[in-house]
């Protein structure tokens, strides 16, 4: 089975992991801008950061035959300092019109601060005034549920957003129906340690269908696995779902919600397209 | 296939790994008790006993209610607090 992995740090990845992502099927990846594991000094670090994002990255994973993708923003956590994403954000648009990049993202919150919100909101704002499509990160553990209202709350509050240009990622059990039935796109992350498993996200595509879901492995510096799609389109197969269902998930849904994105060259290689004519 | 033969055939699947969790549980809380009393002034302690009780109830929402429990509750006048 052909997937896309719609949200992995490959920057964070080794050379290896593209050849097993490879093997295993992956045509595509598309990687937000994130926490690289501590806080950078200054705006020129973003500046060298979406250089190795838009040009250097695309070539690593061209030489497996992978497509590459990606978003810029400054993530949650750094968005406590308020000056410093204030120049992040005026710098962005210069990145905009590069090959492969899909949108503004992954904006969120960490610890639902005052600070985190202010910056979520100015992110809006670009992405609105460029038209940008929006992945957003929602916080992990205790700070999940309330963050992720929080962010709700924002962008139903911004009429100019389209909400299906918009996806959510890492929803759970208890935040999966407020993303889904606000018409928003939903992004499960497979992580081995603190959040979903694979077995659980095939919980939630047959509590809440395939329609606007998408899985993702977030590989990133952390202990994650990057081949943590392939796991979910196991169970998805031991538990007698059809191979439509699956690449629903794992396939078409990714290049629907991308589509959106002027950026998104993506080629569906041939025996891809067979699959969707011919299933 | 009836409910009743596919939730049977399911209990098959999933006995002997809802039984390696159980012990994995147990283990971990004998391990915490092991290593003195001061945990149970912990909230959450209390929090971990509340979830075990959550599981002994009934219907097909409890990894939802486990997720609220382990949560900060939302605030729905937030921006308003914050004068945003
Ligand atoms: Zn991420």
């Amino acid at each position: 089975m052909y997937y896309i992995d719609p949200h992995i740090h490959m920057v964070s990845r080794t050379t290896d992991d593209y050849e097993t992502l490879a093997k295993m099927g992956c045509v595509a990846v598309s990687e937000p801008a994130f926490w690289a594991g501590y806080d950078r000094g200054s705006s020129a670090g973003f500046r060298d950061y979406f250089e190795q994002l838009t040009s250097f990255e695309a070539k690593r994973a061209a030489s497996y035959g992978i497509q590459h993708f990606t978003w810029l923003c400054i993530n949650a956590k750094e968005a406590e300092n308020v000056s410093l994403s204030r120049e992040v954000i005026a710098m962005i648009p210069e990145f905009l019109d590069r090959a492969g990049v899909l949108g503004i993202g992954e904006i969120g919150l960490n610890k639902n601060t005052r600070n985190e919100a202010t910056i979520f909101l100015e992110h809006l704002d670009l992405a609105a005034k460029t038209d940008e499509q929006i992945l957003i990160h929602t916080p992990h553990l205790e700070d999940k549920y309330q963050g992720t209202r929080m962010i709700l709350d924002m962008l139903t509050g911004d009429r100019r957003l389209d909400r299906s240009r918009i996806l959510v990622d890492h929803v759970e059990e208890h935040t999966v129906r407020w993303v889904l039935e606000a018409g928003f796109w939903a992004g499960m992350t497979l992580y081995p340690v603190s959040k979903c498993t694979p077995e659980r996200a095939v919980d939630m595509v047959e509590l809440y269908g395939p329609e606007r879901l998408l899985v993702n492995s977030a590989g990133d510096w952390g202990p994650s696995k990057p081949t943590a799609v392939p796991d979910f389109i196991l169970e998805m197969r031991s538990r007698g779902h059809s191979e439509q269902a699956i690449r629903q998930v794992v396939y078409e849904n990714p290049v629907k919600f991308f589509s959106q994105s002027r950026n998104f060259t993506f080629e569906a290689p041939e025996w891809a397209e067979a699959e969707v004519r011919h299933p | 296939m009836s409910t009743d033969a596919a939730s049977s055939e399911l209990l098959d699947d999933e006995f002997l790994p809802m039984r390696a969790r159980i012990l994995e549980l147990a283990a971990s809380l004998d391990r915490t008790e092991r290593a003195g009393q001061d945990f149970q002034e912990d909230p959450r302690w209390g929090q971990l006993q509340q979830a075990v009780e959550l599981l002994l109830g009934a219907g097909t929402d409890r990894t939802e209610r486990l997720q609220l429990l382990f949560s900060r509750p939302y605030q729905q006048k937030w921006r308003e607090a914050w004068h945003m």
